[in-house]
């Protein structure tokens, strides 16, 4: 994937072990910390970014505060809605946020995510850990919750290997 | 006990090993004996059997029972649904990441 070229675009890397039930990915993004930070605690921009650019944000509840909670239902062109929720367990400004996540499609699976955010120069690493509560909760939520009836073929078969390759 | 006997993670594992992924890798581009996948490994031909069982398990390879010299297919499907899987996450956040990068370029050139 990713071939596609505007300006240098933000390459996130992706480290999803076999057997182990969280996801890390990690992305450096040409800003500073200060502004990524705000840009994952203001509901206003937040609710810019998030998710797949087909699903409109419509942010229900946006606490950033420790202990706040939070409640963003995507919206799809066609009408679909997925929500989201979950609790800040922990959030400070601007290195890291804690907090809890669950799908409402699937309830009842909770999932913590931590994102860290580290200052490289005038550029942010953003660290982003989700820890599900068991392996088969991580290989399942995303497929069932962020399914798009996508077009497959032997290309991204063959970049799936290269990806795993180069993990190793 | 409900983790490790899901197809995926079943998927995911046999795919954990350098060796197993060229095997899919060199199938990817068409069918090969046993013979034929050993040859660029440094591998007899039993430890080659043993990846291959493990791939077989996983649902990723079928071998050819016609042919005399047995052939190894690739069986796409079981790899597509982790390619899918792992796709579908990627599309999540790289995404994400591409439109909080525009927001963000957005705020600094206003700040200028």
């Amino acid at each position: 994937m990713g071939t596609k070229e505007t300006r240098t675009m933000p390459k996130t890397d992706y480290r999803v072990e076999p057997g182990k039930q969280d996801i890390i990915s990690e992305v450096v993004l040409d800003a500073p910390r200060e502004l990524v930070f705000k840009a994952y605690t203001d509901p206003d921009l937040f609710a810019r970014w998030w998710g797949p650019r087909r699903y409109e944000n419509r942010v229900e509840k946006f606490d950033s505060r420790t202990g706040g909670e939070w409640r963003v239902t995507q919206v799809g062109d066609d009408g679909t809605e997925h929500g989201f929720r979950g609790v800040n367990h922990d959030v400070v400004a601007p290195e890291r946020i804690c907090q809890t996540f669950e799908y409402l499609g699937v309830p009842g699976h909770v999932a913590l995510q931590t994102a860290t955010f580290e200052a490289v120069g005038n550029k942010t690493k953003v660290v982003a850990q989700i820890v599900f509560q068991s392996v088969m909760d991580r290989d399942g939520m995303v497929a069932s919750g962020m399914q798009s009836g996508a077009d497959e073929s032997m290309e991204r078969l063959v970049e799936l290997l290269d990806e795993l390759k180069a993990e190793r | 006990m409900r983790t490790e006997s899901d197809p995926l993670s079943v998927t995911f594992a046999a795919l954990a090993d350098p060796t197993r992924r060229a095997i899919l890798s060199r199938l990817s581009q068409g069918e090969a004996s046993v013979t034929e996948l050993a040859k660029p490994f440094d591998l007899s031909l039993p430890g080659i059997s043993k990846h291959l069982k493990v791939l077989q398990r996983a649902g990723l390879v079928t071998q050819g029972r016609n042919a005399q010299w047995r052939p190894c297919r690739l069986e796409a499907g079981r790899l597509k649904a982790a390619s899918d899987w792992v796709g579908e996450y990627r599309r999540f956040w790289d995404e994400s990441f591409q439109r909080l990068d525009d927001v963000l370029q957005e705020i600094l050139e206003k700040e200028k």
